[in-house]
C-alpha cells in the first residue's frame, strides 16, 4: 500500500495530468454513455405511447 | 438483353463465362459512348496529383519523397469517385433488377462491370502514372514499379469498391458515406504500393510488395463480386 | 438446451424481459470488478522503475483496446447470425453494440495518447497499434453510417452486416500491413505492446479492470438493445402490452 499522502498520489509522479485525464476521459465517457443510453429507452417508450399512435395489431411471430 | 437468356449449353460455369463477356463488354460500350466522363476522371487524377507539389512547395528531394505516397493516395481517391458509376445508371433505369434475375450468376455479371469499370477508369491512370511520376523525380525503374503496382492494385481497389457501391446503392448520403466504408478496407493496398517503392529506395526490392498486392488481387477476385452480388440484392429487395 | 428453445430466444419478444433481468446483474458486477481492479491499479500496484506512475494509465487503455477489437468481433458474429438464419434479434444486438465497441475504440485512442505523452515524447507516435486502432475507429463509424444512411430497418441490418463481415475479414490484413508500413518507416519500432515488465499486482488490475470492462459492455448493450427492441418493435401487440409498465 503506498503510504504517502493525498497529494502525492493526485501528482502521480509528476504524470499527475496525464494519467488523471485518462481516468476522467474513461468516467466521462461511461457516464455519457450510460445517460445517453437511458434517455434513448425513454424516447423510444415516449413516442411508443403517443395517444396519436394507431393501435398495434400485428402479433410478434417470429 | 433477351438474346442471353436463350440457354443452349447451360452449366454453371458456362453461364458465368458468357455473363462476364456479355455484362462487360455491354459496360464497356456504355462507356465508350460517355468518354468526355472517363476524361474528366483522368483529370481529377491529374488535378490532385499536381496539387500536392503547389501546397508543400516545388523542393525537388520533398517531392521524391512524398511522391510514390501522393500518386498512389490520388489513385485511390480517383478510384473512389468513379465507383458510383458502376451500378448508379442500371439502378435508376431498372436494368439492374432485371440482371438481378437473369439465369446467369450475378457474381458473373457483376464481375464483368468491374472488369469494365476498371479498364475504363483504373488502367487509364497506370498508364499516366509514370509520366507523373517524373513530375515527382522518381526514377525510370521507380515509374515502371509505380506503374505496375498500380496496374495489380487499382483492380483491387475496384473489387473492393464495388462492394461499397453495391452497399450504398440509391442512398442519399452519397460520396462520403461510400468513402468511409471503402477507404479502410484500401490501406493495405496503398502501404504495399507506396511501400513497394519505398522498399526499392531502401535497396530492399520490392518482390514481397508486388507479390501481396497480387494476394490481395487474387483473394479479391473471388470474394468481391460474391459479396458485391450479396449486397446487390440486399438493395434490391 | 432443445433447438426448439432457442428459436424461442430469438424473438425479440423473449429476449426484452430476458434483457431487462439480467442488467442489473452486469451492471453491478461491473461496478464490483471496477472497484477492485481501481483499488489494485491506483492504490496497490508499485511505482514502475522506468515509467513511474506514468504507465497506471494501462488500467483504462488496455481493457478499452481489448473491449474495441473484441466487441468488433462480437458484432461481426451476430452480423453473420443476422444474415445466416435472417432474423431480427441477431442484426439489434449488433446495432446496439457498435456505439459502446466505437467508445471503447476512442478511449483507448485518447489513453493512448495520454500515455504516448509521457513515455515517448510524443502524442501520436504513428506506431501500428495505435494506427490500426484508428482504422478500427473508422470501421465502427461505417457501420453505424451506413446503418444511418438507410432508412428500411431490414436492408439496413443486411447491408451493415455484409459491411461488417467485410471489415472483420480485413482487420487481421489491416493490422498486419500497417505492422509492416510501421517497421519500414520506423528503426526502433515505438510499440506501446512493450508495456513494463508486469508486477502481479499490475497484470492482475489490468485483468480485473478488463473484465470490469466486459460486464459493462454487456449491460450497456443490453440496455440499448431494449432501446431499439422498442424503437424498432413498436408496432407489436406484445410491446403494446408491455410498454405502460416499463418505466
Amino acid at each position: 500500500m503506498k503510504a504517502s499522502g493525498l497529494s502525492e498520489f493526485m501528482a502521480m509522479g509528476g504524470y499527475g495530468f496525464y494519467v488523471w485525464t485518462s481516468y476522467v476521459v474513461a468516467a466521462v465517457a461511461v457516464a455519457f454513455e450510460i445517460i445517453a443510453v437511458r434517455a434513448r429507452i425513454r424516447a423510444a417508450v415516449k413516442s411508443a405511447l403517443r395517444p396519436d399512435r394507431a393501435v398495434p395489431v400485428a402479433d410478434d411471430t417470429q | 438483353m433477351a438474346a442471353i437468356l436463350e440457354i443452349t449449353d447451360d452449366t454453371r460455369e458456362s453461364r458465368a463465362w458468357r455473363g462476364f463477356a456479355w455484362s462487360m463488354t455491354r459496360d464497356l460500350n456504355l462507356a465508350i459512348r460517355s468518354k468526355a466522363e472517363l476524361g474528366v476522371q483522368l483529370l481529377f487524377y491529374v488535378i490532385v496529383v499536381t496539387l500536392f507539389p503547389l501546397a508543400v512547395g516545388a523542393e525537388p528531394l520533398l517531392l521524391r519523397t512524398l511522391g510514390p505516397g501522393v500518386l498512389w493516395v490520388a489513385a485511390l481517391l480517383a478510384s473512389l469517385l468513379s465507383l458510383s458509376r458502376i451500378f448508379a445508371a442500371d439502378y435508376a433505369d431498372g436494368s439492374l433488377e432485371q440482371l438481378a434475375l437473369s439465369p446467369l450468376p450475378l457474381p458473373a455479371l457483376i464481375s464483368g462491370k468491374i472488369a469494365a469499370h476498371w479498364m475504363s477508369t483504373g488502367f487509364p491512370l497506370v498508364a499516366v502514372s509514370p509520366l507523373l511520376g517524373a513530375q515527382f523525380g522518381l526514377t525510370t525503374d521507380e515509374g515502371w514499379l509505380l506503374a505496375l503496382g498500380l496496374l495489380i492494385g487499382t483492380p483491387t481497389l475496384s473489387l473492393l469498391g464495388a462492394i461499397g457501391a453495391a452497399l450504398t446503392l440509391g442512398l442519399r448520403a452519397g460520396g462520403g458515406l461510400l468513402a468511409l466504408l471503402i477507404l479502410p478496407l484500401y490501406v493495405p493496398i496503398l502501404i504495399f504500393g507506396a511501400g513497394s517503392i519505398e522498399a526499392v529506395r531502401a535497396g530492399l526490392g520490392a518482390s514481397a510488395q508486388l507479390s501481396l498486392l497480387a494476394a490481395a488481387l487474387l483473394a479479391t477476385l473471388v470474394g468481391a463480386p460474391l459479396a458485391a452480388s450479396a449486397a446487390v440484392r440486399i438493395a434490391l429487395d | 438446451m432443445s433447438s426448439i428453445a432457442w428459436f424461442r430466444l430469438a424473438s425479440p419478444a423473449s429476449f426484452f424481459p430476458l434483457a431487462r433481468r439480467l442488467v442489473p446483474w452486469f451492471s453491478a458486477g461491473a461496478a464490483v470488478l471496477a472497484l477492485a481492479g481501481l483499488w489494485l491499479g491506483l492504490l496497490v500496484a508499485p511505482t514502475d522503475a522506468q515509467q513511474g506512475d506514468a504507465y497506471r494509465i494501462i488500467f483504462i487503455h488496455v481493457p478499452a483496446a481489448w473491449m474495441s477489437m473484441f466487441i468488433y468481433i462480437v458484432m461481426a458474429f451476430w452480423c453473420a447470425v443476422s444474415l445466416t438464419f435472417n432474423t431480427r434479434l441477431a442484426a439489434m444486438l449488433a446495432q446496439a453494440l457498435a456505439p459502446t465497441g466505437a467508445m471503447f475504440t476512442v478511449l483507448a485512442l485518447v489513453t493512448g495518447a495520454m500515455w504516448g505523452k509521457p513515455a515517448w515524447g510524443t502524442y501520436w507516435a504513428w506506431d501500428a497499434r495505435m494506427t490500426s486502432e484508428l482504422i478500427l475507429l473508422f470501421l465502427y463509424f461505417g457501420y453505424m453510417a451506413l446503418r444511418n444512411a438507410i432508412d428500411d430497418p431490414r436492408r439496413a441490418d443486411r447491408a451493415s452486416a455484409v459491411l461488417a463481415l467485410v471489415g472483420a475479414i480485413n482487420v487481421p490484413i489491416i493490422y498486419f500491413s500497417v505492422k509492416w508500413w510501421n517497421t519500414l518507416h520506423q528503426g526502433a519500432s515505438v510499440s506501446l505492446t512493450s508495456a513494463p515488465t508486469m508486477a502481479a499486482t499490475m497484470l492482475a488490475g489490468m485483468l480485473i479492470m478488463a473484465f470490469a470492462a466486459w460486464f459493462y459492455a454487456i449491460a450497456i448493450t443490453l440496455i440499448r438493445v431494449q432501446a431499439i427492441i422498442i424503437e424498432r418493435e413498436q408496432n407489436t401487440r406484445w410491446m403494446g402490452e408491455l410498454l405502460p409498465w416499463i418505466r
